[in-house]
């Protein structure tokens, strides 16, 4: 008995917090938007790298030609990944500033 | 109220099948609402699954026993703490916690991923939802933790006294965590894979699940080697049996898996790689949880066939095909964005490690499932031990040290060779200086594995202070801090990385411990009567007197009788004493007399430790108490229907005279080297894995992110 | 070398690293391991690792030795077991043992400190 009883509450209850959402019917996954928010955390990391190169050059792992080629490819690598944002949030490419 | 403890139960299931199928048509609809609504489903499960969970322990901790739960696992005078933690000791208690663990982990993450990663997380939900289900389909189909008794008894059987131990309590929930942490990364996989989203984003979002569930499975596994090691029966803290290994290989396996996606995070490669080790480890997890309710495998924790070994196979088979599945249709995206620059690389070492781990792995689950191959096999069911075990995992064990101080050493993509040599010099005079330290100051050769062991855990402390002082001093030539400043902010903006060497700094002070007390440990077996000593790795030991306790023993787990010894230990100037004792609980069983009962039930050893930093000193003792076979038989006879309080007296009477007058007990004494060590290296290693999982400040990364952006965007601009 | 000749060299290298390490494997767990045996199976000659039950009544500790009889988990037909050494905590009769040793002069000898004891049911419905 009581478990039926706590079956119906229980069920009541979270069909309600279920239906909710449904009743905003009709909007569309945007598919810009998740790019865009993977686009901003590989852009994050890219900086991360270019950053962590340097402090290697400094400690002495790479020599002065090892950085510069690899800080190279880090960038180049870098600006393309502005470039699909900008192209994303339609500006003309600029000095970034960020949301 | 058990009532609704079970309503909650189904009313879970039911949501978590709702969560798969709303996720998963809201996914391929592209319908946001319904991708919302699977989402909350999640929600709705971790609510009611911590609800329940409430409930049973607000049962147990009120000694309900109409619950057959409580009845069986817990009683009135078991000590506050381990009624709260015996939820846990029982199979349907325990999957209750792997559930709601999992709901909460599940929650946090689809909560934290809300607004991102929209192709993913959807079909995460449904895999997080099907395991969530998988288990609340186990207990409200068979092991349902609300069954209850028709007439409940008036006291409950109790604890097992060998689970009385606080390390065993706490050691199932930190497995657990860990398991249910790895089920996070594992749900995004697949979830990219049907999704077609291969990059890095799936692991960006779950590398920090991944890692705390790697910090607690670490902590859960030393908290059973701890408890192993304090228990009696080898006085050692790991014995290759196949539970422990159980909880060993997922671990390993997910250790490879947070070095080998930090290569596809920055280098877009080992896509493949990294879906089939987190299924690896999340089937080896799902296997951990198995195995010790199976019974497949003879080992000191099998606990017989129970009744749900068939459907957890069944679900381990279906985990393996749909990821083997998925990933071979999935194959053409999962291409690596950039080849292998250099040998001497973090890549490169990166795959050296994952493939030294991996093959241990493999060593371990061969010799663990060896009773099975070899009856497959050969017809006969053979087993490995111990011996095998160290032979094969020793020389893997000295290679993974001996990365973990050359990944530290290297760059992405290459290393200049030149820079390596002059890199190298400082740890590989410190591994030379220790090498001959050891060969001419101690008798370390006798074990040259050890020997090889304790040079490279040197040079793994090395390389990482180094690595210190290197970025520091780079630091302070960029910003001219001072020391300290220049250090915190060099670990606060770097916490991956120098979180990341302090662990591997851990792990070596570990392996230190772990090579010293299994290759140089003195071991006694001796019979002594008050009065006697005996030496032991230079010590003195004398056993001073008998002791006798009823009723309360100071381990707090509420033990009738205890009989131990006292012994004096002395070296040189030092001197300290022991107080082992055995721990008798009184039998349930009726068909024993009124007084052999209290002497025939469960026995523990409470073993007495003198911790030390270079060297523990282990005794433990076993009391003969044959001698009182004579007066408990007549007791047995004369007082068989006497009330509870005259059969106190008697069993006080009887301690007494074993107190005064005791027969030669049993003592074994170990003296094992740097044992505590393995705790304090586990420990840093868990503080190392805090530091790189801790969130770096927002503020600090976007001023940074400006600058970088300007100077970047210059460029463009001049392009 | 060639990009592509270096990968192949690096497959190579890591297959046969791979076959070297399942060789070691198979090797020596084949010969190293002990067959798992019920109590009547023993033959007098070779050691064994024998699974069974302790027969009831039949524990008796004299000093350093610990004398039990073992029998198959489904039978009764028992075998003597002389046993020195530690004895695990669980250790109590109707447990189920794990001992190696080898039969001498019909009492089973068992190697020193190789008593295990299953722990008791934890997760079946008693």
């Amino acid at each position: 008995m009581e478990y039926a009883l706590a079956l119906l509450v229980l069920a009541a209850l979270v069909a309600i917090v279920l239906w909710l959402p449904l009743r905003r019917r009709g909007e569309e996954e945007r598919h810009d938007e998740t790019l865009l928010a993977e686009l901003s955390a590989a852009k994050e990391a890219k900086y991360r790298e270019i950053r962590d190169a340097e402090l290697d050059h400094r400690m002495g792992k790479l020599s002065r030609e090892d950085w510069r080629s690899v800080d190279r490819d880090l960038r180049a690598e870098a600006i393309e990944i502005l470039r699909r944002l900008d192209r994303i949030e339609g500006r003309s490419p600029e000095g970034g500033m960020d949301r | 109220m058990a009532g609704v403890g079970s309503a909650c139960l189904a009313i879970a299931l039911l949501t978590a099948l709702y969560a798969v199928v709303a996720s998963v048509y809201g996914a391929r609809s592209r319908r946001r609402e319904w991708i919302s609504s699977g989402r909350r489903a999640i929600y709705c499960v971790a609510a009611l699954s911590v609800a329940a969970f409430a409930l049973l322990e607000a049962a147990f901790l009120r000694s309900d026993f109409s619950y057959a739960l409580v009845a069986e696992g817990s009683s009135t005078d078991t000590p506050t703490f381990y009624k709260v933690t015996a939820v846990w000791a029982t199979q349907d208690g325990s999957l209750l916690l792997w559930v709601t663990l999992l709901s909460l982990f599940s929650t946090a993450v689809l909560f934290v991923t809300r607004r991102s990663l929209r192709d993913i997380a959807p079909y995460a939900t449904a895999v997080l939802g099907c395991i969530a289900a998988f288990f609340l389909l186990l207990m409200v189909g068979w092991e349902n933790p609300f069954d209850t008794l028709a007439m409940p008894p008036a006291e409950g059987a109790g604890l097992n006294p060998l689970l009385r131990h606080p390390a065993m309590m706490i050691h199932p929930p930190m497995l657990y965590t860990g398991y249910v942490g790895f089920s996070v990364p594992f749900a995004f996989a697949i979830g990219a894979l049907i999704a077609r989203r291969t990059g890095a984003d799936w692991i960006r979002a779950t590398r920090r699940f991944a890692l705390i569930a790697w910090t607690f499975l670490g902590t859960g596994i030393m908290l059973g080697a701890l408890w192993s090691y304090t228990e009696l029966g080898w006085g050692g803290y790991w014995a290759w049996d196949p539970v422990e290994n159980a909880s060993l290989m997922p671990w390993l396996v997910g250790t490879a898996f947070l070095h080998s996606i930090m290569v596809q995070e920055k280098r877009g490669m080992l896509k493949v790689w990294n879906v089939s080790l987190i299924c690896a480890t999340f089937t080896l997890a799902l296997m951990g949880t198995f195995l010790v309710r199976s019974g497949i495998l003879d080992s000191i924790h099998a606990f017989g066939a129970s009744t749900i070994g068939v459907q957890f196979l069944v679900f381990i088979g279906l985990v393996i095909a749909v990821s083997a599945g998925l990933i071979i249709f999935r194959l053409p995206y999962l291409r690596s964005e950039a080849r292998l620059d250099s040998l001497l690389s973090r890549e490169a070492f990166f795959l050296l490690n994952n493939l030294v781990l991996v093959g241990l792995c493999l060593v371990i689950l061969w010799g663990t499932f060896f009773p099975l191959i070899s009856e497959a096999i050969s017809g006969t069911e053979a087993s490995v031990g111990p011996p095998w075990f160290n032979r094969l995992v020793t020389p893997l064990a000295l290679v993974l040290v001996l990365l973990t101080g050359i990944g530290p050493v290297l760059a992405w993509r290459r290393v200049t060779p030149a820079s390596l040599r002059r890199i190298l010099v400082v740890p590989l005079t410190a591994m030379a200086v220790a090498l001959l330290a050891l060969l001419a100051f101690t008798g370390a050769a006798e074990s040259p594995a050890s020997l090889a062991m304790f040079c490279f855990v040197a040079f793994v402390l090395a390389v990482v202070s180094q690595e210190l002082w290197r970025g520091t001093m780079a630091r302070r030539t960029m910003t001219g801090e001072s020391w300290p400043r220049a250090l915190a902010r060099l670990t606060g903006r770097n916490r991956r990385r120098y979180g990341g060497y302090l662990v591997h700094a851990g792990i070596a002070v570990l392996f230190l411990g772990v090579a010293a007390s299994s290759a140089f440990l003195d071991q006694r077996d001796v019979r002594l009567s008050p009065g006697d000593s005996f030496k032991l790795n230079g010590y003195d030991v004398t056993y001073r007197e008998a002791t006798a306790k009823l009723g309360g023993d100071s381990a707090g787990t509420g033990a009738p009788i205890s009989f131990g010894a006292v012994l004096d230990v002395r070296k040189g100037g030092k001197h300290f004493v022991l107080r082992p004792s055995r721990n008798y609980y009184a039998s349930p069983d009726p068909s024993l007399g009124t007084i052999s009962r209290f002497f025939e039930g469960e026995a523990t050893s409470e073993v007495d430790v003198r911790w030390g930093l270079t060297r523990d000193f282990w005794l433990a003792v076993r009391p003969d108490i044959g001698s009182l076979d004579g007066p408990i038989r007549e007791a047995d006879a004369k007082f068989a229907d006497s009330p509870g309080d005259v059969q106190a007296l008697i069993v006080a009477a009887l301690a007494e005279r074993y107190r005064s007058n005791p027969p030669p007990a049993a003592f074994r004494a170990i003296a094992s080297p740097l044992v505590v060590w393995i705790w304090i290296g586990g420990g840093i290693a868990v503080l190392g894995a805090l530091v790189a999982a801790w969130p770096s400040p927002e503020a600090r990364l976007r001023r940074v992110r400006s600058l970088y952006s300007a100077r970047v965007g210059q460029e463009l601009s001049r392009a | 070398m060639d990009p592509a000749r270096k990968r192949k060299l690096r497959l190579v290298v890591a297959l046969t690293a791979a076959l070297l390490l399942a060789t070691a494997l198979i090797y020596t767990s084949f010969s190293a391991s002990t067959e798992a045996s019920k109590p009547s199976e023993v033959k007098p000659g070779r050691s064994y690792e024998v699974t069974g039950k302790v027969v009831k009544g039949s524990i008796r500790h004299t000093g350093d030795d610990l004398r039990f009889r073992i029998r198959d988990r489904d039978g009764t037909d028992s075998v003597p077991v002389a046993y020195t050494g530690v004895v695990p905590d669980p250790f109590r009769e109707g447990r189920e043992v794990i001992v190696s040793g080898e039969l001498k002069n019909g009492t089973f000898v068992a190697e020193r400190d190789s008593l295990v004891t299953k722990c008791p049911s934890k997760f079946t419905k008693s």
